[in-house]
């Protein structure tokens, strides 16, 4: 790490992606409040109305509008920020699409909360993985800690010529948008020499005039949505380059996936978000028992980073995958189809099952992981999986 | 209507973007049509409804009668509807 300066504060989810978003200099910021968002947007509002931040705050009447609000500002080569959840993502779904198609580098906070009906307020991935396809990088953190070091990477990563799409940094609802955490946070200063002013390829501008957003048919289309598949490649040599600019200035490491016990281990759990946490303190219990598990946590969801997975499988029999989110009659989660097709694509044997957890909040403690970590174990001994899907701790 | 060299995803402008502006005329519209006017210009009694009608501005007003702009022209038949002496066949494109 060099000289730069560090500061430690208590700060939730919420809280931290508001103050990285202060120090990134944001220039326009449109949003509505939706639980358990709301705190991101009404901080982010204090320090526009305190002088704090020298930002534009676009009250709107809806999320589809803090979209729409958000992709205009865009467009005028302004650095925008919006947050959201839930029903508030679904509202915004056809604009998400019309960010990335229009090529505007957003970045947005999702505190992630289950969709209705029945309606519930606390944390799951359905928000988030009913966007999956709207070619957004998608990127899930385990703390505030990590949450604030996305944020200020990902308006680097967004707007870098070669990649130009929008981020959601997310943070599962309550379980992080609520919680009090330790957060080592950086100079202003720091921040704005790793984050110089955002400098656009193309503007909307009175006196250039451009059309944006024409009509594309059948002849052309293809040809613009494939410009958005490369981007999205483009985005994996950015990302890598963005995190080790990041940990040359500031010491923290980030990367597509994080590991732990990965070395040796033979069975292991795959998962997003805080999850990861609880799943790495059972791992390390286990270990210490002389059983050879391990976890994977993807940081980036999308781009999907099938190489770096394949990297660090090393010699695992079985994986647990587990979603936060169901896809309704396919034959797996979405997270544990695409660690299937990485699995297949690379011609690794590996055995997998997959775990749908935390629906409407529901936790998933400590012995819920012991119980999936000696499943997955005794698959690598037997070489058979009992259960591809397993729902837990559903009641029957 | 002559084949267009179209542009590939690496010449595009980013996000279908139109950087000229005005430029809707260069986007020729002609090779969507399906059944092609055809005005028999000696029984054409240059009333010019045809011409008034057409939503493309795709009729081409001559001295005597008129005549078809097939870059433009969407195929629609309302010039041949509207003919008031059935001038105007919609004739099948073949490709």
């Amino acid at each position: 790490m060099n000289n730069a300066m560090s500061r430690i504060m208590g700060l939730t989810s919420n809280e931290a992606i508001a103050y990285a978003v202060k120090q990134c200099n944001v220039d326009v910021v449109a949003a509505y409040p939706i639980t358990p968002q709301t705190i991101m947007v009404e901080v982010i509002s204090e320090y526009v109305y305190n002088g704090e931040m020298d930002a534009e705050f676009i009250c709107v009447e809806s999320e589809h509008s803090a979209m729409s609000a958000c992709i205009g500002a865009s467009l005028t080569g302004a650095r925008v920020f919006t947050a959201t959840a839930s029903q508030g993502l679904a509202l915004m779904h056809e604009m998400l699409y019309i960010a990335s198609g229009l090529r505007c580098p957003i970045v947005m906070g999702v505190a992630n909360r289950a969709l209705s009906a029945p309606i519930n307020i606390h944390g799951d991935h359905s928000d988030m993985m009913g966007s999956r396809d709207c070619g957004w990088i998608q990127i899930y953190v385990e703390n505030a800690q990590e949450a604030y070091d996305w944020i200020i990477q990902a308006f680097k990563i967004a707007e870098d010529p070669r990649v130009l799409l929008p981020i959601s940094v997310n943070i599962d609802g309550f379980t992080l948008s609520h919680s009090m955490e330790r957060v080592v946070v950086l100079e202003d200063d720091d921040v704005s020499k790793f984050l110089p002013p955002r400098k656009p390829l193309i503007t909307i501008d009175p006196v250039n005039p451009i059309t944006v957003g024409a009509l594309c048919l059948p002849d052309y289309y293809f040809e613009v949505k494939f410009q958005q598949m490369q981007a999205m490649k483009e985005a994996y040599n950015v990302i890598r380059e963005v995190n080790k600019e990041y940990k040359d200035l500031f010491g923290r490491r980030y990367g597509f996936v994080e590991t732990y016990g990965m070395e040796d281990a033979e069975a292991a759990v795959v998962c997003l978000g805080s999850a990861a946490g609880t799943a790495k303190a059972v791992a390390r219990e286990m270990r210490r028992e002389g059983k050879k598990v391990g976890v994977i946590k993807p940081w980036v969801y999308r781009q999907f980073p099938d190489e770096e997975i394949n990297k660090v499988l090393g010699e695992v029999k079985v994986l647990a995958v587990l979603d936060k989110a169901c896809s309704f009659g396919a034959p797996f989660n979405a997270l544990c189809s695409d660690i299937i097709a990485t699995l297949y694509r690379y011609g690794r044997d590996v055995k997998v099952f997959n775990c749908l957890y935390g629906l409407g909040g529901r936790d998933i403690t400590p012995s819920d992981f012991r119980s999936i970590f000696e499943e997955a174990l005794e698959a690598a001994k037997t070489g058979k999986v009992k259960e591809y899907m397993k729902f837990v701790g559903v009641r029957e | 209507m002559s084949e267009e060299k179209k542009m590939g995803w690496k010449s595009l402008p980013i996000g279908g973007y139109l950087l000229e502006p005005g430029s809707a005329m260069k986007y020729k519209t002609g090779d969507w049509r399906a059944f092609r006017p055809v005005v028999d210009q000696g029984r054409c009694i240059n009333c010019l409804l045809c011409w008034i009608y057409c939503p493309d501005a795709a009729i081409i007003r001559l001295e005597k009668y008129v005549d078809v702009n097939y870059e433009y022209c969407k195929g629609c038949g309302i010039c041949a509807n509207e003919c008031p002496v059935k001038c105007i066949t919609m004739v099948e494109e073949k490709r």
